[in-house]
């Protein structure tokens, strides 16, 4: 017990040491604003959250390129990025983590299932929040002010994309497959929902894993049905091999996935197999941006290819900022009010929350493999 | 061993002030994670009683855990519009646990070692997936959200309370919940280890074939410790579902049961303190190895490797070290290391335990296929 | 019909890769009992070191099979230098410690690579350049392509060499007398310590041979990709009966057909009620009720001498 006792001790003192190397903001004149980014940087979703993160970093960047001043003071940007390893409880303890650092403000997570435990505590904290990906409709219907997002939630892009297969593409009968996700799983049943409203026959349901590498006999089950369609709600590391593997066992059927598979991952790991297959993905395509070509551009020039969402990153950071702007401060509670009135021009589309801070009229864009290519076919839903 | 009554005392009033302490020195989210330490604590120290006592190597702990957070936060949440009270909640999900325990250990009594282990296995990912597909209950992928802080009558442990003119945070008083359970499953642990059932794991543990033949009835045994386990991973876990305020199945997965072993054995499997340790310790680990993005850039320069990546392999080779450098655990009950360190084929002093064979020594089943190799 | 036989082919391919990762542990359990938790991420080391190779001949215009080949060569040295060390370093020293110890360390060995992978070969997944034609066979309705032929191949083969080793050369007698007694065998002149290395050189190898193949089958690489394979793998040893050779290949196989008619088949039986997501849920309740029936495993029994 003794040594227990001692340890302990010990701790103590070592944790009271450890804090003095905590760095304190505002030396001098210059006013420091620390943005917190937080997404899953280990395990498998590492790819996803290191682009984001790149996303973020990029905009801080250029943040900090343009001489930014609030309330009289030059400001320089900070990105503190952090680990939640896609762990709920992770993301609780890097939200806590945030508060501690009086971080001016969080992008992230990357996940629901981590974005909303961790959005209590910067509602507690009077943190805002944006995340560039969490779907999960519940996120932002817990009646936190400081929980946004500037991705369109899974119903808008479901039933908008359930709508247009049945339309534009003439599609009978669809075959849809999930990753048994949060993600997956709600993007699926608002598309299936939608589809069947409109007279499209649901061949088969179909489940596999985030995890998985081998589809083939969820397939060959759906290659019995003959669907005109294979929906995947899922991500381009499943997409990809999945597209590969349906090719080979001669199945016909068109295939379309949703934003998750809407990557450059997704044509590099279907190669010549994924020639025509379709996606949709929230926002214009980035071309027709005024500034997405150029943010394309200069990202694939620092960071390479875009994995998926370090555009909505981007924005996301933007759209913070123009909120501090417009307050002229980078206090949480000025700039807070200010943040929900919203109305921007970004790389993805024009943000602008509604009263949940959900992006409001979001616009869906379908794309089309043609060549290793997603080359843009239709934009729906919105004003445009 | 002797502490004083002053040590007691001393040790007492560090606990109590603890989370003060941290608070100050390091920072609230150090606070939180004292929370979750405990919360861990309590996983290993309900592990340790069937992997360190009964020596069944079960690697689908996490089961219980998510059978208790689920329960609480069903009928604890507007999932169905039910606020079930937390003193109702914490026995009946101790019950439920148990019952679950029982039930999957049931088809297991048979089996030993590491086919044990992929069984448990199996059952972890089984609860998983239900609870991932059975939707209008659980949730499904989208889990169950808002639910019900932790409250004792009008007293609720999330809000931030006055204390003689202190301010005392929610995680404060989470802390003191979890601190007072964990002190009730330490002393549960210490009463069974010294009872006869406790007795009765450890002739289990050492030679099954020799206490049945004793006439033990190991079956019943088995199950028991089974539940037992079970009850500790039930109580954490609706204290964790009430804590966070929402469970999904990622809080679920393999890697949790993995990690919850790996407290066990790496702090003393079968000894209470050694346990306590090796769980506050890699439940911190790798939170204290946040810093190293800046420690790169202010050593170096430059941040040379990922910080991310180098956090988590500097956990696993910390893992790596201490097994090698202490393979008992960090802190083993005096018997274990003197079992550990007597020279091969040392008599055996009159009146042990009779775990005299390097095959029992080790405290676990041997695995081999039909058990009693010759 | 068409249906079930192309379910039976697709479960006979992933369950000849199941096999060939189980090989790897079920020849390292069956010296040292120990369950080798990192040995699928030596299959993810194999497979992106072969990667690096086939994509730098891919790179100057070459195919075909001696493209592959080429990369097991370079992964083959590579994942046995891996597997040497980790012997070395993690399992070695714990070799009389409680049995509990070593698998701890290998699921530090297993984070540790991982992790190292990942700053290696980056996050991303990674495209596993095409260097073997797709050509789809018909056969009877179903449709198997020529990887996959080659995987049922290469898993079958390198049983039947294992066998061959193990059973009938002096390497093989030695492993043998290693796993039935370590201190007896040691008395009787085996270098005990040589023939453990040997078995993970062994082992490593296989997983290289593994990684490679899996990495051609699904056109992709990325650092988390050994962790469920292994787990697959591990469940698939002890199916048939952990450290029996035919028991790994048996049980991979069945594993596999029973996941594939299992996501193939259950929605039809039950009315949709429940579908392909218990697919996972029917492998581990089969394997429960095998273990109930055969404690050890389905060829278990037999091998009361390992190996």
């Amino acid at each position: 017990m003794s040594w227990m006792l001692r340890s302990l001790c010990l701790t103590t003192v070592s944790l009271a040491l450890l804090s003095c190397g905590r760095s304190e903001s505002g030396a001098s004149g210059e006013l420091v604003v620390k943005i917190g980014a937080s997404a899953p940087l280990t395990g498998p979703q590492a790819n996803l959250g290191k682009d984001n993160e790149n996303g973020t970093r990029m905009a801080i960047d250029d943040l900090n390129g343009q001489n930014i001043t609030l309330g009289g003071r030059k400001v320089r940007f900070e990105l503190v990025s952090e680990d939640d390893a896609a762990d709920p409880k992770t993301g609780t303890i890097v939200a806590q983590k945030f508060a501690d650092q009086k971080v001016n403000g969080v992008i992230g997570h990357l996940n629901s299932g981590t974005s909303i435990p961790a959005s209590r505590i910067y509602s507690e904290a009077g943190i805002p929040q944006i995340s560039p990906s969490a779907t999960n409709p519940k996120y932002t219907h817990q009646g936190f002010k400081t929980a946004f997002r500037v991705m369109t939630n899974d119903s808008v892009q479901g039933s908008e994309v359930g709508r247009f297969v049945a339309q534009k593409l003439g599609v009978r009968s669809v075959a849809v497959i999930d990753d048994a996700t949060q993600y997956g799983q709600g993007l699926a049943s608002q598309f299936e929902d939608a589809a069947k409203a409109a007279g499209v026959t649901i061949a088969t349901h179909e489940h596999t894993d985030d995890k998985a590498t081998d589809f083939q006999a969820i397939l060959t089950n759906i290659k019995a049905r003959n669907p005109d369609l294979i929906y995947y709600a899922g991500m381009s590391a499943q997409g990809g091999p999945m597209m590969k593997q349906l090719k080979a066992l001669g199945i016909a059927s068109r295939f379309m996935t949703g934003d998750g598979g809407c990557s450059t991952e997704f044509l590099h790991l279907s190669g010549a197999e994924g020639e025509g297959a379709y996606c949709s993905l929230p926002g214009l395509p980035l071309g027709k941006m005024p500034k997405g070509a150029d943010f394309k551009t200069r990202f694939n020039a620092k960071y390479g290819d875009i994995q998926s969402y370090s555009p909505y990153c981007y924005d996301a950071v933007m759209v913070m900022v123009e909120a501090m702007r417009k307050a002229d401060s980078a206090d949480p509670a000025k700039y807070l009010p200010f943040l929900a009135k919203t109305d921007y021009e970004g790389v993805t589309s024009h943000i602008a929350f509604d009263a949940n801070g959900d992006i409001q009229g979001g616009v869906i864009t379908v794309y089309q493999d043609q060549g290793g290519k997603w080359v843009p076919q239709e934009t729906l839903g919105g004003s445009h | 061993m002797k502490l004083g009554r002053r040590g007691w005392l001393l040790g007492a009033a560090l606990l109590l002030a603890l989370p003060l302490l941290t608070d100050l020195g390091l920072g609230r989210s150090w606070v939180r994670l004292l929370d979750f330490a405990l919360l861990y604590t309590m996983l290993a120290l309900g592990l340790n009683i069937v992997v360190g006592y009964a020596g069944l190597l079960d690697l689908g702990y996490v089961a219980f855990y998510a059978v208790g957070a689920y329960l609480y936060a069903i009928l604890a949440s507007p999932q169905f519009a039910l606020h079930w009270p937390l003193w109702a909640l914490l026995p009946v999900g101790a019950l439920v646990a148990a019952s679950v325990g029982a039930l999957l250990g049931a088809p297991t009594l048979g089996l030993r070692g590491d086919y044990l282990a992929i069984v448990t296995m199996g059952f972890g990912e089984i609860i998983r997936i239900f609870m991932r597909n059975l939707t209008p209950l659980t949730g499904g992928p989208a889990g169950i959200d808002g639910i019900d802080a932790l409250a004792v009558g009008s007293f609720s442990f999330a809000d931030t309370h006055r204390l003689l003119g202190w301010s005392l945070p929610g995680l404060y008083s989470y802390y003191f919940l979890f601190l007072a359970l964990t002190a009730l499953i330490v002393l549960m642990s210490r009463r069974l280890e010294d009872s006869r059932i406790g007795r009765a794991w450890a002739a289990i543990r050492e030679d099954e074939v020799a206490a049945r033949s004793m006439g033990l009835n190991t079956r019943n045994l088995k199950l028991l410790a089974f539940s037992m386990g079970a009850t500790f991973g039930g109580i954490s876990g609706v204290l964790f579902a009430g804590f966070q305020g929402f469970v999904s199945p990622e809080s679920f997965t393999m890697g949790e049961s993995v990690m919850i072993l790996c407290m066990v054995v790496l702090g003393g499997m079968g000894h209470i303190y050694g346990v306590i340790l090796g769980a506050l310790l890699l439940a911190i680990l790798p939170e204290a190895f946040r810093p190293l993005a800046q420690l790169q850039q202010s050593a170096l320069g430059q941040v040379w490797l990922d910080p991310a990546n180098l956090r988590m392999l500097l956990f696993a080779i910390a893992l790596v070290a201490v097994m090698v450098l202490r393979p008992e655990g960090l802190w083993p009950s005096p018997v274990r290391r003197r079992e550990l360190h007597t020279p091969r084929g040392g008599e055996p002093g009159p009146g042990d335990d009779g775990d005299s064979d390097d095959e029992g020594a080790d405290g676990e089943l041997p695995a081999a296929a039909g058990g009693a190799t010759p | 019909m068409d249906i079930f036989l192309q379910q039976l082919v697709n479960g006979l391919v992933q369950g000849s890769i199941y096999a060939l990762v189980a090989l790897g542990y079920t020849m390292v359990y069956g010296i040292i009992e120990l369950v080798n938790f990192a040995h699928g991420e030596v299959v993810m080391v194999g497979a992106l070191v072969s990667l690096s190779v086939i994509q730098r001949l891919a790179d100057r215009g070459l195919s075909g099979w001696g493209v592959i080949a080429a990369g097991i060569l370079v992964s083959i040295p590579a994942c046995m230098a891996l597997g040497f060390a980790i012997e070395r370093v993690a399992y070695r020293p714990l070799r009389r410690a409680p049995r509990l110890a070593p698998l701890i360390s290998a699921i530090g060995v297993s984070i540790a690579l991982q992790q190292l992978a990942a700053l290696i070969w980056g996050r991303n997944f990674l495209h596993y350049p095409e260097v073997v034609a797709r050509t789809p066979f018909h056969l009877g309705g179903a449709v198997i392509t020529e990887v996959q032929l080659v995987i049922l191949a290469t898993a079958a083969l390198l049983m039947a060499g294992l066998w061959f080793l193990v059973q009938r050369t002096r390497l093989g007698r030695a492993m043998r007398a290693t796993a039935q007694n370590p201190a007896v065998a040691g008395l009787m002149g085996v270098d005990v310590d040589r023939i453990i290395a040997t078995t993970f050189l062994i082992g490593s190898a296989l997983a290289a041979v593994a990684g490679t193949l899996v990495g051609t089958y699904y056109n992709v690489g990325n650092h988390t990709m050994g962790f469920l394979l292994g787990m697959k793998a591990f469940t698939a040893a002890v199916l048939g009966g952990i450290g029996n050779l035919q028991g790994a290949m048996l049980g991979g196989l069945l594993l596999g057909v029973i996941e594939n008619l299992g996501a193939g088949y259950l929605g039809n039986l039950t009315g949709g009620v429940i579908g392909s997501n218990y697919s996972d849920v029917l492998s581990f309740l089969m394997l429960v009720a095998v273990l109930v029936l055969r404690p050890s495993g389905l060829l278990g029994e037999r091998s009361a001498e390992k190996v």
